[in-house]
């Protein structure tokens, strides 16, 4: 497949086209019908939830917020391909991802209201926590994979990044150690086109982010990433390659931001409607519901219901996140050092004495 | 250092944004240029304009790596070229930490005075705007630590803009840090020509008798706020901008610790190694027969800073430095 699909020439790994149409049933993935029914559903409640998120931000109850419209398919083909024992090593734009790990969207929403709690993830197993220096957390990625090596477990790490990212060096430094290293990495590049408002073609002259994997030595294939089934297929292939010991891979998922890149950003200022509207034809949720429609794996009428139900659910857990507890002094300084210095404990007990004067004050 | 008569409503943005137009305007040899710093104009706006006005070979976006942004200026520096590059934000310097300290510094003195870095590396800093993590860190201790460059904060949108038209024709690279903070929160006539004010000045906000309170940044207006409040309790404060972190202006601060014999500093930075601790060394050093109470530091914790929902704790309130004043006085 990886020779098939050479980044080199600039080909990009699809397997259903914009209509839902299966254009490469040859590298149709193995995935049940029922599965695949609820792969739809995850990817409508994330997007659901998404959208949701901003409208939260838009009424000022929750900050920044980066949403993830467009990009679904990614985080839904890795909920199909991920194991338990695998690690995710996000930044900070996978929704999907996270909740696909086990975490819950009352966590998620803590986070974007400010509270690191939302990114301890209590109930998912291996991941990491939210990272916004971009790139930075493609390096923890390599070390992981070198300590599943080193302790013989059966798990594979995947790390995400935005194709900005891909400037940074992090980025490289990190794929050639896990490539020396023959670390068991999949380096996934979400390609949404921009990082803030800098289009792709002005990040890199390369074709295409998958080519620069022969300069690693390692295979890296374009997919279609909008395809949930070309998604998949190159997760499973990827993961594969991985786990059986050859070392990372590099997958460039090719997508779009429909949204801002964050609830402070206005895209009206460095792209036009236009291509929003041709982009919006790519939509990964349009293509996979005419997919199941298609097969009569899916009734289209009984979305409005679902969406409904959905956004009961994403208004009960934000309200659970609403009314979570106030942020006590105690957590800002309980966590900095495992071993609490002295001096740090007095400056939080003059604080403490601070306080009391202030609350005598009035 | 007034410039023309014209004045114009300006905030910290719009100041330093004609800032650059002037400087840009005036020597052709000026790029700025970062992440989002042309088409979009910064994240902040600060460039906004800019691009059209001078084209996208002066004013450009680079790609998203900042020890690049920061490497490449140096190259330019050698090459005669001034340099004002842009770190969206103070968590994303670090990347390029090893360029500024490697390099940005050192080329001067390894190049025996042939090369100057006459490099402008400006971000926002500090907290106050409930930014996600790495948004809201204030570390002008580890650039002020660096021998080889100067670090400059402005308070005010007149400072702003006189600070980075120095900084810009200064042959020394300069760290620009802005407190977005009140980016947009100060509005201030400012002469509309241009107009300099040197570096390595602090400015004497206020006069008074009884105590110096000395700020920076943002601080400086939480320490205002405070002033109002020592003034009911019949305290007189001298409050000092120190403006330049490095090199600090001794003189004003020793000739008003003389005068006061008490000091107050406050700072948004972690108070263990910060800029207070130097100012309390130079204090100590130049006029200790003068004091009579012990250097009172307001700092950050020494903690990380928390995300919104803990950011209140952490942030130095109004209250808490007037507190502080009232300690330094019952000493
Ligand atoms: C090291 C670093 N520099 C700058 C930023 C500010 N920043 C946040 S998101 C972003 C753009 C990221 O673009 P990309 O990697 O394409 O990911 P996307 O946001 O599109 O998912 C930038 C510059 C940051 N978070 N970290």
């Amino acid at each position: 497949m990886f020779s098939e699909f050479s980044p080199l020439e600039d080909k990009m790994f699809q397997v259903m086209d914009n209509e839902g149409n299966i254009v490469r049933p040859e590298y149709m993935p193995e995935v049940d019908g029922q599965r695949l029914v609820k792969a739809y559903k995850d990817m409508l409640f994330a997007r659901t939830a998404d959208l949701m998120a901003v409208s939260y931000q838009r009424q000022g109850r929750m900050y920044t917020y980066p949403p993830n419209y467009g990009q679904e398919a990614i985080a839904g083909a890795m909920a199909i391909v991920m194991r338990e024992n695998d690690w995710l090593v996000p930044a900070f734009r996978e929704l999907g991802a996270w909740l696909a790990k086990g975490a819950s969207l009352k966590e998620i929403f803590l986070y974007f209201m400010g509270y690191e709690e939302g990114t301890v993830f209590r109930n998912a197993k291996n991941i990491l926590p939210i990272s916004v220096p971009i790139a930075s957390q493609y390096q923890h990625a390599a070390g992981l994979g070198y300590s599943i090596k080193y302790k013989k477990e059966d798990s594979v790490v995947y790390a995400v990044v935005g194709d900005g990212g891909t400037s940074e060096g992090d980025f490289s430094e990190a794929i050639n150690f896990a490539a020396v290293w023959e670390a068991p990495v999949v380096f996934l590049v979400q390609n949404n086109q921009y990082a803030i408002s800098v289009p792709f073609r002005m990040q890199t002259r390369s074709v295409n982010i998958a080519v620069k994997a022969y300069a690693f030595g390692i295979p890296g294939l374009k997919v279609d990433g909008n395809d949930i089934f070309a998604m998949v297929k190159a997760l499973q292939v990827a993961q594969e390659h991985a786990r059986s010991g050859k070392g990372p891979v590099l997958i460039e998922a090719v997508t779009y931001r429909r949204g801002s890149h964050t609830t402070s950003d206005d895209p009206t200022k460095y792209r036009t409607k236009e291509e929003e509207d041709a982009m919006a034809k790519t939509d990964p949720l349009d293509r996979f519901r005419k997919y199941l429609v298609n097969q009569n794996l899916y009734d289209p009428s009984q979305e409005e219901e679902l969406i409904a139900q959905y956004k009961k659910e994403v208004d009960r857990q934000f309200t659970e996140a609403e009314n979570y507890p106030p942020y006590p002094l105690e957590d800002v300084f309980k966590y900095t050092y495992v071993e609490l210095p002295d001096d740090l404990r007095q400056q939080q007990i003059e604080h403490e004495k601070f306080l009391k004067w202030k609350e005598a004050l009035k | 250092m007034e410039g023309g008569l014209e004045m114009k409503v300006m905030t910290m943005v719009s100041a330093i944004n004609n800032a650059l137009d002037i400087k840009l305007a005036e020597d052709p040899m000026i790029v700025a240029y970062g992440e989002d710093v042309g088409v979009e104009g910064g994240v902040f706006r600060v460039t906004e304009g800019l691009q059209k006005k001078y084209g996208a070979h002066r004013v450009f976006d680079s790609p998203l790596a900042e020890s690049a942004i920061v490497g490449t200026a140096v190259g330019m520096a050698a090459n005669g070229l001034r340099p004002v590059v842009e770190m969206q934000f103070c968590g994303f310097v670090y990347p390029a930490y090893n360029q500024i300290i490697s390099h940005v510094a050192r080329f001067y003195n390894r190049s025996r005075g042939r090369y100057r870095m006459p490099i402008v590396i400006r971000f926002p800093y500090g907290g106050g705007i409930n930014a996600l993590e790495h948004h809201s860190e204030s570390m002008e201790t580890i650039y002020g630590h660096i021998p080889g460059i100067k670090v400059v904060i402005p308070s005010t949108p007149y400072d702003a803009k006189g600070m980075l038209i120095s900084a810009i024709e200064s042959d020394d690279p300069i760290i620009f840090m802005e407190p977005k903070r009140i980016y947009r929160a100060i509005k201030q006539e400012v002469p509309e020509d241009k107009f300099s004010i040197p570096l390595g000045k602090a400015k004497v906000l206020q006069q008074g008798s009884d105590l110096t309170l000395i700020a920076w940044g943002a601080m400086v207006r939480e320490a205002q706020k405070a002033i109002v409040m020592a003034k009911k309790d019949g305290i007189s404060v001298e409050l000092i901008d120190l403006r330049t972190i490095y090199p600090i202006d001794r003189q004003t601060i020793i000739e008003s610790v003389k005068k006061t014999g008490r000091v107050v500093i406050v700072h948004e930075e972690p108070l263990t190694f910060g800029t207070g601790a130097e100012l309390t060394a130079i204090i100590n050093e130049d006029a200790f027969l003068h004091l009579e109470a012990p250097v009172n530091r307001v700092g950050g914790f020494d903690t990380i800073v928390p995300l919104p929902r803990g950011e209140h704790h952490y942030i130095i309130s109004p209250e808490k430095i007037y507190y502080n004043i009232l300690k330094t006085m019952k000493f």
